[in-house]
């Protein structure tokens, strides 16, 4: 392994510690780091919203910004509007960031993944411009510094014929027009900022616009009291006659100026150019080999949408059958399959009941086609069965998550899945049917499925909110989801032991399904 | 139903953060230069002259009579030749380019000076053509900086060429 690969390993494995720790407050559908994108957004949303009103009460003109911004009361309305859109600015800056930084450590950048990763690269740039631009609209002496830092350091690039830091050298070389200009500058920039998110997530099915409604009240609430605890002010008009002495300075927005005076703008600029190009050519470093992607089968494909609607990516679309007429077929897009198998695990015709000797479903993984899960579940439980005397449990485990091999016995089979999302429900009642007393699914935490969306889909179609479920009058008693992340090297022993003495106190029997044995059966 | 202890953790991270960003949205204070410094700015963008050369009668003469004008003037500019001195000491030595492909657009310069507030002369010399040995436009001044003061040197033909401001 690379040096950098093994620099990554590391980080992934500090950041997975850090968001599962926060999982014990939050749990993972609260977790505002498991949803950093989400958060972000809903970030974006209180600036744009309150900006809205800031934008309405906003007087252009060198003295007029600065007194209209500047009457706001701390604790009026329009003030807490104000605060809120500069602390949510804050706290949107911050959220980008630690989401470019989560989706590093994570390795997500490759493949499937590429397109995400390079479209969020010029988001940065658009939201650092847009912030700096709004602090430049307050015209007060930290609107000034930054005007003339920012104008300096462009200036460095050779991009105009005259130093645009000429246009803030005197109270003379000001003009109200400048102030519209910026006005609409801090207008335009956000838009192509919420084009670019469009854009950013277009190719994502199921996108978490919002966190949850838990997170939005308590960020707001925290947001709202520190506005009233320490609202945000000007500082005092600007003169450009003179330099601004000590000034409350924002870190997350303008620390370019700062850097800029303590270093050079030429390695500033090299440091924005460099990072900017090293992001961009991560997705073109070596990288393992991409496994196969999903698999249609004409022939089985029923056109039902269930695979459309569970992908994750957006990877299949429906065309018209070319065979049977009226039908429609799943069509598989390789460059955005990630090879989840969450499409097979939708898929109606992955039951294993079907009497096929070799099990063809619509769409199937390559890597771990349901025959194979059929025939690898058939024989563990024919290996159960030997088992008389105790309580035999089969264990579907998600391969990323907490490893669960070592459960492995003479009365467990573990079978581990490309993802939980994979397992088709009908195969809980079949091992049941089989001769398990219980089935123990392992799927990863909550928010934290490698693909997004696996084991809440899983939790969905076992608790019969997603199509395929599990039929009506298999026993959810001898069922058990745990969710367990990798890390989590305790959590499948836990699990099993206490499903294990949950089961030994049922009735024997008394709720176990029929026995279905496929070789025996005489109907698909 | 979220434990009490969830609760707690909860109220916790979020009150640090909004502590983080409350904190890092206005401190700590910054100064760009220090408290008994002042700022002295040159910022000029100016034209340099065309090297100009009267036409001869027999030159004339060849022309069209349209297009008979008695000065042939390149399309180039000259280079500006710029020096500033504070204090007597060199602070600034250089020739200022024409921008433009053909070498016909403004030349510009910016530059920040930080001296000690108080008194300092200051002296700024410009030939804006180079063919010319002496410089054309001189200033020279004795100038008491408050600290924090901007004092900024420009250039302006019709207000005489050089001033601070």
């Amino acid at each position: 392994m690379t040096r950098p690969a093994t620099s990554r390993q590391g980080a992934k494995r500090l950041w997975s510690r850090v968001e599962e720790a926060f999982d014990a407050p939050f749990g993972g559908a609260d977790n505002p780091l498991r949803h950093l994108g989400a958060f972000g957004l809903y970030m974006l949303w209180i600036v744009v919203g309150s900006g809205l009103y800031l934008y309405a009460v906003l007087d252009t003109g060198i003295d007029a910004v600065y007194r209209s911004i500047g009457e706001l009361s701390p604790w009026s309305v329009g003030g807490l509007l104000r605060s809120l859109h500069r602390y949510a600015a804050d706290a949107f800056m911050l959220a980008m960031l630690l989401h470019l930084l989560r989706e590093w450590c994570l390795g997500r950048y490759h493949g499937f993944r590429r397109y995400s990763w390079l479209t969020g690269i010029p988001l940065i740039w658009l939201a650092f411009l847009a912030g700096i631009g709004g602090y430049w609209l307050v015209w007060d002496q930290l609107a000034q510094l930054s005007a003339i830092a920012s104008t300096e350091l462009l200036d460095w690039l050779p991009l105009f014929s005259e130093p645009a830091a000429r246009n803030f050298l005197s109270p003379a070389s000001l003009s109200d027009r400048l102030f519209t200009a910026l006005v609409l500058i801090h207008i335009g920039v956000p838009l192509l900022l919420i084009l670019g998110l469009w854009a950013h997530v277009h190719r994502i099915a199921h996108v978490d616009y919002l966190p949850s409604r838990r997170v939005m009240l308590a960020t707001l609430a925290a947001l709202l009291l520190l506005a009233l605890w320490q609202p945000a002010r000007s500082n005092p008009p600007a003169n450009l006659a003179t330099i601004p002495g000590a000034i409350g300075f924002d870190w997350f927005i303008l620390f370019i100026h700062p850097l800029t005076d303590f270093t050079s703008p030429a390695l500033v600029w090299s440091l924005l150019f460099g990072a900017t190009a090293l992001l961009l050519a991560l997705p073109l470093l070596p990288r393992p080999t991409a496994p196969p992607v999903a698999v249609v089968d004409p022939a089985n494909c029923s056109g039902c949408d269930r695979c459309l609607a569970d992908c994750p990516y957006a990877a299949i679309d429906m065309t018209p059958h070319p065979v049977r007429l009226g039908l429609r077929l799943a069509v598989v897009d390789a460059d955005l399959c990630a090879a989840c198998g969450i499409c097979a695990g939708a898929c109606p015709s992955s039951t294993p009941f079907r009497r096929q000797e070799t099990l063809r479903t619509g769409i199937d993984m390559p890597q771990q086609p349901v025959d194979a899960l059929r025939r690898q579940l058939e024989d563990e439980l024919a290996r159960l069965r030997r088992c008389a005397d105790s309580v035999r449990v089969v264990v579907f485990a998600c391969a990323r998550g907490a490893d669960a091999d070592t459960l492995a016995a003479a009365d467990t089979a573990v079978i581990p899945l490309l993802c939980a999302g994979l397992l088709p429900p009908a195969f809980i009642e079949y091992a049941l049917r089989g001769g398990a007393d219980g089935v123990l699914l392992g799927a990863c935490r909550a928010g934290g499925c490698e693909f997004r969306l696996g084991e809440r889909w899983l939790a969905e179609r076992i608790a019969g909110q997603r199509q395929p479920g599990l039929r009506r009058g298999v026993p959810v008693a001898r069922l058990q989801l745990t969710h367990a992340a990798a890390g989590d090297a305790d959590a499948p022993t836990l699990a099993l032991a206490d499903f294990r003495s949950r089961l030994n106190h049922r009735a024997a029997a008394l709720d176990k399904p029929p026995p279905y044995s496929r070789k025996a059966a005489h109907h698909a | 139903m979220l434990k009490p202890a969830a609760i707690v953790g909860q109220a916790l991270l979020y009150g640090a953060f909004a502590a983080f960003i409350g904190y890092f949205a206005s401190a700590p204070k910054y100064r760009q230069i220090a408290e008994d410094v002042a700022l002295i700015k040159l910022s000029i963008s100016h034209l340099g002259e065309r090297d100009c050369r009267k036409r001869t009668p027999d030159e004339l003469a060849k022309l069209p009579p349209n297009m008979r004008a008695p000065m042939d003037c390149p399309r180039e500019r000259s280079d500006i030749k710029l020096e500033v001195d504070i204090d007597g000491q060199p602070a600034l030595r250089t020739v200022l380019h024409p921008t433009g492909l053909y070498k016909d657009g403004i030349s510009t310069v910016y530059k920040r000076f930080e001296v000690k507030a108080g008194k300092h002369r200051l002296a700024v010399r410009m030939n804006d053509k180079l063919t010319r040995p002496n410089f054309n436009f001189v200033k020279e001044a004795e100038i008491d900086l408050a600290p924090a003061r901007v004092l900024v040197i420009d250039f302006n033909p019709d207000q005489g060429g050089l001033f601070f401001k």
